[in-house]
């Protein structure tokens, strides 16, 4: 039932190298609102269709201790009304019209978006303007959205153990850093919060200058600017610029484990996490290389190894993505197979990381990763959703026209700068494991 | 960052609003005409029927080919062959091993897939335009020469059977189990695609290479072809790779005995309750509704968006998170199959008010099925159902897989452009109608997957007048 969008981030994150195609920049074009708002569009005409996203730069990292989940809560109380149009009419007016809508919220930033026939551009900008100043957050309506948000969690994590896990495990690997707090927040934080916090909280962070525009579609500057400058380039700067985050997580000194047992487990889990450095780090594209050498498809090297010949999980995977401001986590994991010991599946993964560190890929693996990498980047091309996201998540690192460089970057990745970053960074001292298993029933 | 291809787990905090609406109507319900696609469509010598779509906005290549092979077909005693079959196309083939599949379509960065349903199988290649004839290749080989090897099939069935335990901790796929098995009894649609750990266990390498033998046949196939491809290339494609493909099993070979003839049926509400410890209870409600082919399907999509599958504009969302914050997802839908499929409402609530979801989810059926709807209700249902189409068909592997599905379920040519008159055509007469018809709390199956402690259900009360109104009426055939 959920829309696992995280996975769709990460799909959207996947490289081109095409030969044939001009630069994946080179639709992309920027604007400047007359309040300094940034847009960008992305014109495609094959079919009459339109996404737009809205960004804004705030996410969990942001929250202050004790009210973990607001960014998450502000994002469903951004479909609960301003003046102009009531709870849910959002969603009600977008649907209407043959449309569709949605939001999500990251650690670093939450994204609004709307899908709709090109020649209704205008409904989406005219109410996304709206709410990106004027939201109500009636407090009756914060009472009612916050149980929502507290069957959201039960629904993902305490009724999900692998999900569990995940967080634990991300909640160890973090001493200091915000990183350490699920983005949906802690049960009794989702409780306690109020009015008080959220609206300071919006109007901090939901303004012009902290935030921009993606269009993807159907659209033509002449016909969507003057729209985009009547509505959003006319609400306020608020004048207050994201602070850095202060607190950068010092190196791991040792290893760390956290073993959880639940009756509802079947099959044992495993997450092995390390810390690594952010974009736009060199190291980055080796990392994501290697990613896909270890887990890209049956042939890759994790599901060979331990799904296919050892026969000692069900499935085997690595979850990987440097778009972060601060240096994130490089997460292998496995479900054992029925009748395996989960220590077996960790012996298995190590010898996986050391013989990559011991031994540099072959010319042909890393030359398949970058197909992958390459042709996933094609195959998104065709949706206007994906487009966006793909300058969205640029722009949030620092600029869109960063994908040249990232591009070119994989582009460049040797075998030695692969088996390099695995040595670098798969250490002991330096990585969380988190082991799930069964608890025989009392 | 991306993996493609292995079953994987990830967190994904923090998406407010549920995607599931609008899942409803297995295939079909994709309108309007706004932008009627260039369509050609030929049966070729082998009997498959094919079409093809040309765009060349991008350089790639989808294809889709449906094979009428689902557990419809399966022998007795034999759940899961199906599935088994189609996932076993790619562990071999005579000329190739498992190994030199994967690692041929993952250089490629192509991706070859099989997918089974209730009523198809689906075999799925993702390529771009330059590897086209390697992707066709591996296509047609793993199609025409499967191996089946003894080794594969041993490997394959124990991964089915690891999925199939750790999904036991899912309590919505328990659920949604439980009530498939109460609603359809010992048809077919009663049981899941995968079959059970213990179905799967009995199936031979001779059930396979029967099955295979028996369905995986031109003459009752669909093929589809989207993207930057001319029919030119498509045929030489074809007559190289295709042409030794041959052979078509006799029509009407299924079930004598109709469907529903074979469905239970329940006076009131039939409970099950599976105790377990959760913080929030899985409930799914329901009964035998439609077939895809059926004509009131339309006024059934109707009803069914306003009722629960219009995500936040309908009346289930409206009143159960919104209004009471008693769950972050409800929503409802028809799953329209080849034989008739099922009408559902699925929730998750915490264990102490699923008794007051359950109640208002009755009080929601009960007041649509005596009350029209609104005007605007109306208005609001035909203009997301028909103005949504184009978003539908937006990518070429949109395309490929809708074009198959409307082929399967006859639903016309001219279905792209015909789509909005029949939800136009619906009126609020219409909606009244099939609310009653195929709405039916009095035969009916309510599944609860909770921690039994702390559930206090209260005697629900069907909805009355709908039962008295029934009473009155003939009993439906």
């Amino acid at each position: 039932m959920s829309k696992r969008i995280s996975l769709f981030i990460l799909l959207s994150l996947l490289v081109p190298l095409y030969a044939i195609a001009a630069s994946p920049t080179s639709s992309i074009r920027e604007y400047t609102l007359k309040n300094g708002m940034k847009a960008l569009l992305v014109e495609d005409h094959k079919t009459p269709l339109v996404t737009l996203q809205v960004w804004y730069k705030v996410g969990s990292v942001d929250e202050p201790i004790g009210k973990t989940g607001m960014s998450h809560l502000l994002e469903h109380m951004m479909f609960k009304g301003t003046p102009r149009y009531g709870s849910k009419e959002f969603s009600s007016i977008i649907q209407r019209n043959g449309g569709t809508d949605n939001a999500y919220t990251t650690r670093e930033y939450t994204v609004y978006f709307q899908s709709i026939a090109s020649d209704r551009a205008g409904i989406p900008i005219s109410l996304e303007s709206d709410r990106m100043s004027n939201l109500l957050l009636d407090p009756r309506e914060i009472v009612s959205e916050r149980s929502v948000v507290m069957e959201e969690r039960r629904m993902r994590y305490e009724d999900d153990p692998q999900n569990l896990l995940h967080e634990e495990v991300t909640a160890m690997a973090f001493n200091a850093h915000p990183y350490r707090w699920p983005v949906i927040g802690w049960m009794s934080d989702i409780a306690s919060i109020e009015r008080e916090q959220l609206y300071p909280y919006y109007k901090k962070y939901y303004s012009p200058d902290n935030a921009f525009i993606v269009i993807a579609g159907d659209i033509t500057p002449d016909t969507v600017l003057p729209q985009l400058e009547k509505s959003f380039g006319t609400i306020p700067r608020a004048e207050a610029p994201r602070p850095e985050a202060s607190t950068k997580e010092q190196k791991q000194q040792g290893e760390k484990r956290v073993i959880m047992k639940k009756e509802a487990v079947e099959l044992p889990y495993i997450l092995i996490a390390y810390h690594v450095p952010p974009f736009p780090h060199k190291d980055n594209y080796a990392l994501d290389v290697l990613s896909s050498i270890l887990s890209g498809g049956k042939s890759s090297r994790l599901y060979r190894d331990l799904v296919y010949e050892k026969r000692m999980a069900i499935s085997a995977f690595t979850d990987y993505s440097s778009f972060y401001r601060d240096p994130f986590l490089f997460v292998l994991g496995a479900t054992a197979a029925p009748g395996k010991e989960i220590e077996t599946v960790e012996k298995e993964l190590y010898a996986e990381i050391r013989g990559i560190a011991g031994e540099p890929p072959s010319d042909r693996e890393v030359q398949k990763a970058k197909n992958n990498i390459e042709a996933s980047f094609i195959f998104a091309q065709d949706s206007n959703y994906m487009k966006a996201q793909y300058a969205g998540m640029f722009e949030m690192m620092g600029g869109w026209r960063l994908m040249d460089a990232y591009l070119e970057g994989i582009k460049k990745v040797t075998p030695a700068e692969v088996q390099a970053v695995a040595k670098r960074y798969f250490s002991d001292d330096n990585k969380t494991v988190g082991i799930l298993l069964p608890l025989e029933k009392q | 960052m991306a993996n493609r291809g292995i079953e994987r787990k990830k967190s994904s905090a923090g998406i407010a609003k549920l995607a599931g609406f609008l899942v409803l109507m297995v295939c079909g319900m994709l309108p309007a005409g706004a932008s009627a696609l260039d369509i050609k469509k030929h049966e070729a010598q082998n009997g498959t029927v094919v079409l093809q779509v040309e765009r060349h906005n991008l350089p790639v290549v989808m294809v889709t080919l449906l094979l009428t092979a689902s557990p419809l077909d399966e022998p007795p005693g034999k759940a899961g062959v199906a599935y088994l079959t189609s996932q076993l196309l790619t562990e071999g083939t005579a000329r190739r091993s498992a190994a030199d599949i994967s690692e041929e379509i993952d250089f490629l960065g192509a991706s070859l897939d099989t997918s089974t349903t209730s009523d198809f199988t689906t075999l799925s290649l993702s390529v771009l335009k330059k590897d086209v004839e390697k992707g066709f290749d591996l296509f047609a080989d793993i199609l025409l020469n499967p191996a089946f090897k003894e080794e594969e099939l041993v490997r394959k069935k124990e991964l089915i059977k690891g999925a199939l335990r750790q999904k036991e901790e899912d309590p919505s796929f328990v659920a949604e189990r439980a009530f498939i098995k109460e609603v359809f009894g010992s048809h077919p649609y009663g049981r899941l695609v995968e079959g059970s750990i213990e179905s799967v266990e009995g199936i031979t390498r001779g059930d396979v290479a029967a099955f295979y033998r028996r369905h995986y046949l031109p003459g009752n196939a669909i093929l589809s072809v989207v993207g930057d491809l001319t029919p030119q290339e498509l045929d030489l494609l074809m007559g190289k790779y295709l042409a030794g493909w041959q052979g078509k099993y006799p029509a009407g070979g299924a079930a004598a005995v109709s469907s529903e003839a074979r469905y239970p049926r329940y006076h009131g509400m039939k409970t099950v309750i599976i105790d377990k410890d959760v913080t929030q209870a899985n409930i799914v409600f329901g009964n035998v509704a439609i077939s895809r082919e059926n004509p009131d399907y339309y006024a059934a999509s109707v009803m069914n968006y306003i009722l629960g599958g219009g995500g936040f504009a309908s009346r289930l969302m409206r009143v159960v998170r919104d209004e009471r914050g008693l769950t972050y997802g409800i929503s409802s839908a028809f799953i329209a199959n080849k034989e008739p499929g099922q009408f559902e409402v699925g929730v998750q609530t915490k264990n102490e008010s699923a008794g007051a979801v359950i109640e208002e989810i009755l009080k929601q059926i009960g007041r649509i099925q005596t009350e029209p709807v609104t005007d605007q209700e109306l208005a609001d249902a035909k203009a997301y159902l028909t103005g949504s189409f184009p978003r539908r068909i937006e990518t070429s592997r949109k395309i490929a897989d809708f074009l198959t599905a409307v082929q399967f379920y006859h639903l016309g040519d001219d279905y792209i452009e015909k789509y909005p008159g029949y939800i136009n055509g619906v009126t609020k007469e219409d909606v009244l109608r099939v609310a009653k018809k195929y709405l039916t709390p009095e035969n009916s199956v309510l599944v609860i997957v909770g921690n039994k402690a702390l559930l206090h259900l209260p005697q629900f009360q069907l909805p009355q007048d709908v039962q008295q109104l029934r009473s009155r009426e003939l009993p439906r055939s």
